[in-house]
């Protein structure tokens, strides 16, 4: 024991020196002389792959371009927008809603595109929330987050969101082991062995429409659920879980959570979960999360609390759940396209272990097990264990495949990508990357099908690598090209802090899904809508003013208001009449305490404002839309509280006759 | 003088046109619409009568289809008339007034229903953007909606 804790701190501080020695003294020298050929995507030309990339503590999701490493979009998913306005209109706040009120950020980290048939199929990403546990559904026809689901029971949302080869079910596993929300949790933090669980979500997804629902909980040993895949093929039914800290320490983890030279991959039979869940095996738990949904026809989020969700005792259940040994604190738990290979990265380990999946049906067949773990049956390494690829690198993290039999792992500490074939378990090829490289994406990577022509790293650290910021530096992904024997190295590009997993899709399968071009003001449900300057208002309800007001190239309807009072709550309702792809109009008002409105043509957004000083209130339109766009603006007259000045609102008429007063 | 307003006004033409001329390159017609890439053709096939778009001829009832103009003005409500009075008085664009008297009604069915490529082509429209400044934008009008509209401007104009 205390043997393997010295051996696990050597590889540690060996690999801290490797830190910075191994980082490419030249990286140029990896670029060869045609790249910026291979990368450059012509003025007006469209790139071949979309790149969605988790915006890491932004809590957004941003949306790039491959090759050329252009950045398109940034989605507003976990975190308040200003630009957007998400977060801030009163349509988008309840999307932020939890069981503990308006939660206005979060740490994003992985995403999952919706497959059928174990494929990309471009309708959906899914997108986690580390810090207060969520998942959340983006529509890729709209680039909008549609819903956005609170998981109980939760601490620490990492290992999230996976899927299954039908997009059946979304899974998040928790990374912090605590007590359950139905648990007593006022106990002592040194009573963890005893009282914290770990618990693993399974969301149902609705085919036609994606809407999620929590269907159950697995009720696990307190361990820390670190990342996840689905089996695909003939693994299909199960899903694969890396989990560290199997020692249940809860201080020192660096240590603590170092002692036992292997942890676990945790193999669960989701298809048996849903039978004892039929059989009325699980039991109903108290517990409140917020359940966030976006309608498409009334512009607006509505969030709902729920009260109770399903949990099933994994434990108490000898056949759900089974645990391989995996070497070293694994993290990355990937599962290659045939489904018969699931490859285990200990982070600290120095080499990579890839079980096979035949292998673990016929050892949980024939009971071959080295003992239990709080309940689970624990099943022998060199039963499970198809091979280890040696010497592949130090602090292997995470694999994807291109397809052709070949995988590519990350490795964090020797900063590089390595390719090794997986019948054989031989290093084929090694790059550098710049440096400290988490996860890696393939188009496709994780999928049944992927599309093995590029490879993209995304790098922790960027020091010295692009013009300097101050104490901090942008993040960064790196392109590779993987079409060949070798990998070559096409392009740096920097990305929003800080890039975790990523997804990529070919750009025809996302862009001609259907995508909306603009909201259908005749569908515009929303309760709030103006329909044409005629339907334009100003009203006052006690000290609430609803203003229903609508925008068009290039003027504001009414343009003029008088009567608002300090102290009203004032409600901007504001449609854009417009009816023309790619024409939002913005509306911004002097000192707004919130932000921006940035409205879509045929869309409906409110902003509120309370007006706090005497005087004349300008408005404007932030987005620039047409040659009269700094026309495009209005004052309101704020007058005191108590005032008799009464409401009235113009356009092209000066209202009422007493303002020239 | 001159000079200096010939330049803010081909300025102010730039940006206006900014957004668009992105897009007139595309080879890509996002949700399945009909592509109207006609934006290399001979100018000289321009017929100023006609204009461009789907509409050679329009029949036109002797009297006022009195319906279907009541639905041209709810359209209207919502999509035109921010910009255009039923008066000869330019708002954002020019006044309702008289407009069945100027084009022909092919002509008015082929601008509502198809504006940006007339806009770049048609003499008249481009000296008219010279005094607006703002392109009319393609409003997601429907046959159904234009021909309503074209109703409305006939009974706008006195048609009984």
């Amino acid at each position: 024991m205390k043997n393997k804790f010295v051996k696990a701190i050597l590889v540690i501080v060996l690999g801290s020196a490797l830190f910075t020695s191994c980082k490419p003294k030249n990286s140029g020298d990896a670029v060869s002389g045609d790249a910026a050929q291979r990368v450059y995507v012509a003025p007006g030309k469209y790139d071949e792959f979309y790149n969605f990339v988790s915006g890491g503590f932004s809590g957004q999701m941003s949306v790039y371009g491959l090759p050329s490493g252009r950045m398109l979009k940034v989605v507003p998913i976990f975190s308040q927008d200003p630009e957007s306005g998400w977060g801030f209109s009163e349509e988008t706040k309840p999307m932020l809603n939890t069981s503990e009120g308006f939660i206005p950020w979060d740490d994003q980290h992985h995403l999952e595109l919706s497959q059928t048939n174990g494929e990309v199929d471009g309708r959906w990403i899914f997108a986690n929330a580390n810090n207060t546990p969520r998942i959340a559904r983006v529509d890729l026809k709209r680039f909008k987050t549609a819903e956005i689901i609170e998981l109980p029971n939760s601490a620490g949302n990492h290992s999230s969101p996976f899927i299954t080869e039908n997009t059946e079910y979304v899974v998040a596993g928790t990374r912090f082991g605590v007590p359950g929300d139905y648990e007593n949790g006022d106990v002592p933090i040194n009573t963890y062995k005893e009282n914290f669980k770990g618990h693993i979500s399974f969301i149902k997804v609705d085919k036609e429409s994606g809407k999620m629902d929590l269907s159950f909980q697995l009720r696990l040993p307190g361990v820390n659920f670190d990342l996840s895949h689905a089996g695909k093929g003939k693994s299909h039914g199960w899903f694969f879980f890396t989990c560290y800290n199997s020692e249940q320490a809860n201080t020192l983890l660096e240590v603590n959570a170092s002692q036992r030279d292997k942890d676990f991959i945790m193999a669960v039979n989701w298809k048996k979960a849903e039978e004892y869940i039929k059989a009325g095996k699980g039991k109903i738990e108290k517990t409140k999360y917020a359940h966030n949904t976006w309608n498409d026809e009334t512009h607006t989020g509505t969030s709902v609390i729920k009260d109770e969700v399903l949990v099933l005792d994994a434990m108490a259940m000898k056949d759900i759940c089974y645990l391989m040994p995996c070497p070293k604190s694994p993290h990355g738990c990937d599962v290659d396209p045939t489904g018969e290979y699931i490859v285990g990265s200990g982070k600290l380990a120095a080499l990579i272990p890839v079980f096979s999946f035949d292998k673990m049906i016929n050892a949980i067949g024939k009971k071959d097990y080295e003992g239990d773990y709080e309940g689970i049956p624990v099943l022998k390494y060199n039963s499970v264990l198809h091979g280890e690829v040696q010497k592949p690198g130090l602090g292997p993290l995470h694999t994807e495949f291109d397809g052709k039999g070949n995988a590519y792992t990350t490795f964090f500490v020797s900063s590089e990508v390595v390719k090794w074939d997986i019948k054989t378990l031989k290093v084929l090829d090694r790059v550098p990357t710049y440096y400290s490289v988490g996860h890696l994406c393939i188009p496709g990577g994780d999928s049944k099908k992927p599309f093995g022509k590029y490879l993209i790293a995304y790098n922790k650290i960027t020091k010295d690598r692009y013009l300097p910021t101050g104490p901090e530096l942008t993040q960064s992904a790196q392109l590779y090209d993987i079409s060949g024997d070798k990998m070559q190295l096409l392009l740096d590009f920097p990305t929003i802090g800080e890039p975790h997993y990523a997804q990529a899709a070919p750009a025809d399968l996302i862009r001609n899904n259907g995508q909306l071009k603009i909201y259908d003001i005749k569908k515009n449900n929303h309760p709030r809508v103006a329909k044409g300057e005629k339907e334009t208002k100003v009203v006052r309800e006690g000290n609430k003013v609803h203003v229903y007001m609508t925008m068009v190239r290039s003027h504001f309807s009414p343009d003029n208001i008088e009567g608002i009072k300090v102290g009203d709550d004032v409600y901007f309702h504001i449609t854009n009449l417009e009816q023309d792809w790619d024409v939002p109009h913005g509306f911004s008002i002097r000192r707004a305490q919130t932000a921006e409105l940035l409205i879509m043509p045929g869309e409906t957004s409110t902003l509120n404002w309370k007006p706090t000083k005497v005087g004349i209130v300008p408005f404007y339109c932030t987005d620039f839309c047409s040659a009269l766009h700094q026309e495009m603006s209005g004052y309101i007259r704020v007058s005191p509280a108590g005032s008799n000045v009464p409401l009235s609102y113009s356009l092209g008429t000066n209202l009422p006759a007493s303002s020239t007063k | 003088m001159n000079k200096s307003i010939l330049l803010v006004l081909s300025l102010a033409l730039a940006i206006a046109c900014g957004k668009k001329e992105a897009s007139a390159e595309d080879n890509y017609q996002p949700g399945g619409g009909e592509a109207t890439t006609e934006a290399a053709a001979d100018p000289a096939s321009y017929d100023p009568k006609r204009g461009e778009g789907k509409y050679d001829t329009v029949e036109l009832g002797a009297t006022l289809d009195q319906a279907m103009a009541t639905k041209g003005e709810e359209v209207a409500g919502v999509k035109c008339t921010s910009c255009h009075k039923m008066t000869d008085e330019k708002l954002v664009g020019p006044g309702w007034k008289g407009v069945t008297e100027r084009r022909t009604p092919q002509w008015i069915m082929n601008f509502i229903t198809n504006p940006d490529p007339m806009i770049d082509k048609d003499p008249e429209v481009q000296a008219q953007l010279e005094i607006c400044l703002v392109r009319m934008p393609n409003q997601g009008v429907s046959d159904d909606e234009a021909r309503g509209i074209l109703e409305y401007m006939r009974k706008n104009d006195g048609v009984k």
